[in-house]
C-alpha cells in the first residue's frame, strides 16, 4: 500500500475536518438566509411596499445557491459516519442515530419539502400563504440544527446512558436527558444567531458593492437591503456575544481543559485571574510566554466577578491521568491543541467586534438624516470584503469546539483514535480526500461565481418573459 | 415481531418507497438527453421534477438515519465495507443535485449544456452504483469477527452485480419516462412513449438474466424459495403492467407498475437477507438482525417518533404532489427555469 507518512487516523480527520467546514459555510449562510428572506416577505405582506418583494426575489436566489450546496453536502455528513469512522457508529449507534434520524423526518422534510413549494407557486398562493411556505422552510432548517447539535452534544457532554457490560457499547438510558443536554440549549441560540449574523453581513456586503455599481433605479433596491442587512448584523453581532458567553459558562463546567486552551493558559492563574490577549505558545514543553496581560480580566469574562481562578491545562492534565489512566492507559496525551484553540478564540471574537462595528458604522451613515455613504466608496469597500468575515469566524468557532474536544471523540469515553473505520486504508482515504477537494472546490467556486453575477445583473434582470413575472403580489392577489 | 424486525421492515420501507420517488428522477435525468433534442426541452424535462426531487432524496437520508438509529452495526459494516462505491454514489447525488439550481444561472447554451451533462451523469451514477452495492452484498462477502467487510474488486463488480445495476438504471430510466407521460404533453410526451415501448422488452430480457443469476449467486431460492419466487415474479407482472400501460397509453398504470417494479426489487433483497443484514462468505462472521440492533429502549424511542411523524410527513408529501398537476408542454408555456 503507499506510504507517504499518512496515517488513516489523520487522513480521516482531515476529510472530517474539510467536508464539515465546508458544509458548514453553506449551513449557517443558508440558515440566515432562510430566516431573513421570510422576514423579508413578511415585511413585504404587511407593509406591501414592492421593494420588499424584490428584495425576497432577489436574496431568495443567494438563498437558493447556498441551499443547493448545503444539502448535497449535508449527504456526506450523514454517510461518512459510516463509511469513515464505523466504530465509533458501531459504539455510539444506541445514542447517536436516533436524532440523526428524527432530524431527517422531521427537519429535513420540512425544507425539503416546502423550499420546493416556495420555488414553484409564487403565482398559486396569496401573499399570506406564499410566505408561510418559506417560514415553514426556515424552521425546517433551525430544527434541523436543534437535532445535529443535539448529537455533536453528547460527543462533548454525554447524558443519559450507560456503558453494556457485554458489549462494550453505549446504552441508551434516558432520552430526555440527550434532548435536555445543557450543552446542546447552550450552543444552539450561539449557532442559530451567529448564523443569522452571517446572512446580515453578506446582503449588507453585497448590497454594498451593488451601490458602488451606481446603476439608475437600483440605489433604493441596495440601499434598503444595506440598511436591513446592517441591522442585522449590528444586532445579532451583541446577541452572539451574550450566547457565547452564555455558551462559555457551560464549557467552563464540562470542559476545563477546552476552556483553558481556548485562553492558553498551562499553570492555574492568581485569583483574579489576569486576560491573556496575546502570548506565544508552546505546546510542546506546555509553556507559554510573551504575555500580554489585562489584570482581573478574565475573572470578569469567566465568572462575571472580580474574584475566581482559573485551572490551568497541567493540573487538568493530571487530573485526566487520574481518572482515566486504567482505561486508556499511561500514554495518553490530554492536552488540548493550546494553538490551534487560543487563536481560532481570538480569531472569532475578533470578527463578531469588527462585524459589530462595521455595521454600527454604516447604520450612522446611511441613516435617513445624513445619508453620506455612497461618498465613502472605502467604506462600501470594506463592507463588502466584509461578506468573508463571518465564515472565517464560524470555522474558528468550530475549531474551538470540535479541537477543544481532543483527544476524545466521545469525551471521556472513546478516542478519536479508537473510532476509525478498521477497513480504511491510506489509498482509500487519499483518493476520497482528493475527490471531495476537487468537488468542493467547483461548488464552491461556482455558487460564489454565480453570487456575483446575480449580484451585478442586479434584482431587476430579466424579469420580463418569465414565469416567476407572474406577480402574486398584485392588487388581484391581494383582493382575493 | 421484535422491534429491531420490526425496523429492519421498516428501513426496506424506506428504501423502496426511495427508488420508488427518486426512481423516476434518476430516469428524468437520463431522459433529458435520450428524449430531449435541445435545450430548451431538456429544461422542461428537469423541469417536472424541479419542486420534488429534493423531498425525494431525503427518503435516501431517512433510511440511512433510520440503519443508524436502529441497526447501526449494519450501518458501520456496510459503509465503511463498500466506501469507494458509496463515494461514487455521492458525487453522483452531489453532481445531479446541484445542476438544479446551477443550471438556472447559467447564462450561455455552453454553460446549461456542463449542468445538463452533469445531471445526465449524476442521474446515470447514482442508481448504477446503488443497485451494484446492494446486489454485491447480498451474494456474501468476506468479513471478520468484528463485522468488517473487505470485499473484493470482484466481489463488487461480477456478473449479478452488473447485471442489478444496469436493471436498476433501466427501471428507473422506464419509470421516469412513464413520469413524464404523467407530467408533461406535446411531442416529448409521445417520445417518452416510443422510447418505453423499445425499453420494455429488454427490460424483460434484463428481468429474466437479472432472475437467474439470483437464482444461482444468492442462497434466496434456498432459504426462502416461495416467497422469493413470489416477489420475483411480482417485479415482472408490475412490469407487464407498466408495458400494458404503455401499449394503452393508460399513464398512470404505466408509472404505477414501474415504480412498483423497483420496490419490489429492495423487497426481494430484503426478503432473502432476513434474518441477516450482512452475508459473509465466512458463515459464522455474518450479522443477524438480533446482533446489529439497538437497545430495547432506543427501538422503543425510535417507533414512537417514527409513528407520529412518518403520517404527518406523507400528508404534506403528498399535498405537495397534488399543487404540480398542469402538465408542462415546453412549446406553449415558456419553461424559464
Amino acid at each position: 500500500m503507499l506510504n507517504l507518512g499518512l496515517s488513516v487516523v489523520s487522513l480521516a480527520r482531515f476529510q472530517f475536518a474539510m467536508t464539515t467546514v465546508f458544509h458548514f459555510f453553506f449551513v449557517p449562510f443558508s440558515i440566515g438566509m432562510g430566516f431573513l428572506v421570510a422576514v423579508m416577505e413578511t415585511m413585504y405582506v404587511v407593509k406591501k411596499d414592492k421593494v420588499y418583494l424584490d428584495m425576497t426575489k432577489f436574496w431568495g436566489k443567494i438563498f437558493l445557491l447556498s441551499f443547493a450546496v448545503g444539502i448535497v453536502t449535508g449527504i456526506i455528513q450523514e454517510f461518512q459516519f459510516g463509511m469513515n469512522w464505523s466504530e465509533y457508529s458501531r459504539f455510539m449507534g444506541d445514542v447517536f442515530g436516533a436524532p440523526l434520524a428524527i432530524e431527517a423526518l422531521l427537519a429535513f422534510f420540512i425544507e425539503s419539502v416546502f423550499i420546493g413549494i416556495w420555488m414553484f407557486t409564487w403565482d398559486k398562493f396569496t401573499p399570506g400563504w406564499h410566505a408561510v411556505m418559506i417560514w415553514m422552510t426556515s424552521i425546517g432548517t433551525m430544527l434541523s440544527a436543534i437535532w445535529i447539535l443535539a448529537a455533536n452534544s453528547f460527543m462533548q457532554h454525554p447524558t443519559g446512558f450507560k456503558i453494556n457490560g457485554s458489549t462494550g457499547r453505549i446504552q441508551l438510558t434516558n432520552f430526555g436527558d440527550v434532548v435536555t443536554n445543557p450543552q446542546l440549549w447552550r450552543v444552539f441560540p450561539h449557532v442559530i444567531i451567529s448564523a443569522i449574523m452571517a446572512a446580515g453581513v453578506v446582503i449588507a456586503g453585497m448590497s454594498a458593492w451593488g451601490l458602488l455599481k451606481k446603476k439608475k433605479g437600483e440605489n433604493h433596491f441596495f440601499k434598503t437591503s444595506l440598511r436591513f442587512g446592517l441591522w442585522v448584523g449590528l444586532i445579532f453581532s451583541i446577541l452572539t456575544l451574550i450566547a457565547g458567553d452564555f455558551q462559555t459558562q457551560q464549557m467552563l463546567k464540562d470542559q476545563p481543559m477546552k476552556f483553558a486552551a481556548t485562553e492558553g493558559i498551562y499553570n492555574d492563574t492568581d485569583d483574579p485571574a489576569p486576560w491573556t490577549i496575546i502570548e506565544s505558545i508552546d505546546a510542546k514543553d506546555h509553556k507559554a510566554s510573551n504575555q500580554v496581560d489585562i489584570p482581573v480580566m478574565l475573572s470578569v469574562l469567566t465568572y462575571h466577578k472580580t474574584s475566581g481562578s482559573v485551572q490551568g491545562m497541567n493540573s487538568l492534565n493530571k487530573e485526566f491521568h487520574a481518572k482515566y489512566d486504567k482505561k486508556f492507559g499511561k500514554d495518553m496525551d490530554y492536552y488540548a491543541p493550546a494553538k490551534t484553540l487560543f487563536w481560532s478564540f481570538r480569531i472569532m471574537s475578533a470578527v463578531d467586534g469588527i462585524i459589530g462595528l462595521v455595521s454600527l458604522l454604516g447604520l450612522i451613515w446611511s441613516r435617513k438624516k445624513k445619508d453620506t455613504i455612497e461618498n465613502k466608496r472605502w467604506f462600501l469597500i470594506i463592507m463588502g470584503i466584509c461578506i468573508w468575515v463571518p465564515f472565517i469566524g464560524i470555522t474558528a468557532g468550530w475549531f474551538v469546539t470540535e479541537f477543544g474536544r481532543y483527544p476524545w471523540i466521545v469525551y471521556g469515553l472513546m478516542t478519536i483514535a479508537q473510532a476509525v473505520s478498521p477497513t480504511s486504508t491510506v489509498g482509500s482515504l487519499l483518493f476520497s480526500n482528493i475527490v471531495y477537494f476537487l468537488l468542493f472546490t467547483i461548488l464552491g467556486g461556482t455558487m460564489v461565481w454565480y453570487s456575483k453575477r446575480t449580484l451585478n445583473q442586479g434584482p431587476y434582470y430579466e424579469i420580463e418573459d418569465s414565469i416567476e413575472n407572474v406577480d402574486p403580489f398584485s392588487k388581484e392577489a391581494f383582493d382575493k | 415481531m421484535t422491534l429491531s424486525t420490526f425496523w429492519f421492515i421498516v428501513i426496506g420501507l424506506l428504501f423502496a418507497i426511495f427508488l420508488f420517488l427518486e426512481g423516476f428522477d434518476f430516469g428524468v435525468g437520463m431522459a433529458t438527453r435520450l428524449i430531449g433534442k435541445d435545450m430548451d426541452e431538456r429544461v422542461a424535462i428537469m423541469s417536472t421534477i424541479g419542486p420534488h426531487w429534493d423531498g425525494n432524496e431525503t427518503w435516501l437520508v431517512t433510511a440511512g438515519g433510520a440503519m443508524f438509529a436502529s441497526l447501526p452495526l449494519w450501518y458501520a459494516s456496510l459503509f465503511s465495507g463498500y466506501y469507494i462505491v458509496l463515494l461514487l454514489v455521492l458525487v453522483g447525488l452531489i453532481l445531479r443535485g446541484v445542476s438544479f439550481e446551477f443550471v438556472k444561472h447559467a447564462e450561455t447554451n455552453a454553460g446549461k449544456n456542463i449542468w445538463m451533462w452533469t445531471f445526465f451523469i449524476g442521474s446515470f451514477m447514482a442508481p448504477f452504483l446503488l443497485c451494484l452495492m446492494l446486489l454485491s452484498m447480498v451474494q456474501g462477502i468476506p468479513m471478520n469477527a468484528n463485522g468488517d467487510a473487505f470485499p473484493k474488486f470482484f466481489d463488487i463488480v461480477n456478473w449479478l452485480s452488473v447485471v442489478g445495476g444496469v436493471a436498476g438504471v433501466l427501471l428507473s430510466l422506464v419509470h421516469g419516462l412513464n413520469f413524464i407521460r404523467l407530467r408533461m404533453e406535446g411531442p416529448l410526451r409521445e417520445r417518452a412513449r416510443s422510447l418505453n415501448k423499445v425499453l420494455y422488452p429488454i427490460l424483460f430480457a434484463g428481468e429474466v438474466v437479472f432472475a437467474i443469476l439470483v437464482f444461482f449467486q444468492t442462497d434466496f431460492f434456498d432459504k426462502r424459495p416461495i416467497s422469493s419466487l413470489i416477489i420475483t415474479l411480482l417485479i415482472v407482472v408490475f412490469s407487464l403492467i407498466g408495458y400494458w400501460g404503455v401499449l394503452k397509453d393508460h399513464e398512470g398504470w404505466s408509472f404505477a407498475g414501474s415504480g412498483l417494479s423497483l420496490s419490489m426489487v429492495i423487497v426481494l433483497l430484503f426478503n432473502g437477507l432476513f434474518p441477516r443484514v450482512m452475508i459473509a462468505t465466512n458463515p459464522a462472521h455474518s450479522i443477524l438482525i438480533k446482533d446489529a440492533a439497538n437497545s430495547h429502549y432506543t427501538l422503543t424511542i425510535m417507533t414512537i417518533v417514527a409513528c407520529i411523524l412518518v403520517p404527518i410527513v406523507a400528508i404534506y408529501f403528498i399535498w405537495s404532489y397534488s399543487l404540480f398537476t398542469k402538465r408542462i408542454n415546453p412549446k406553449e408555456d415558456k419553461v424559464k427555469y
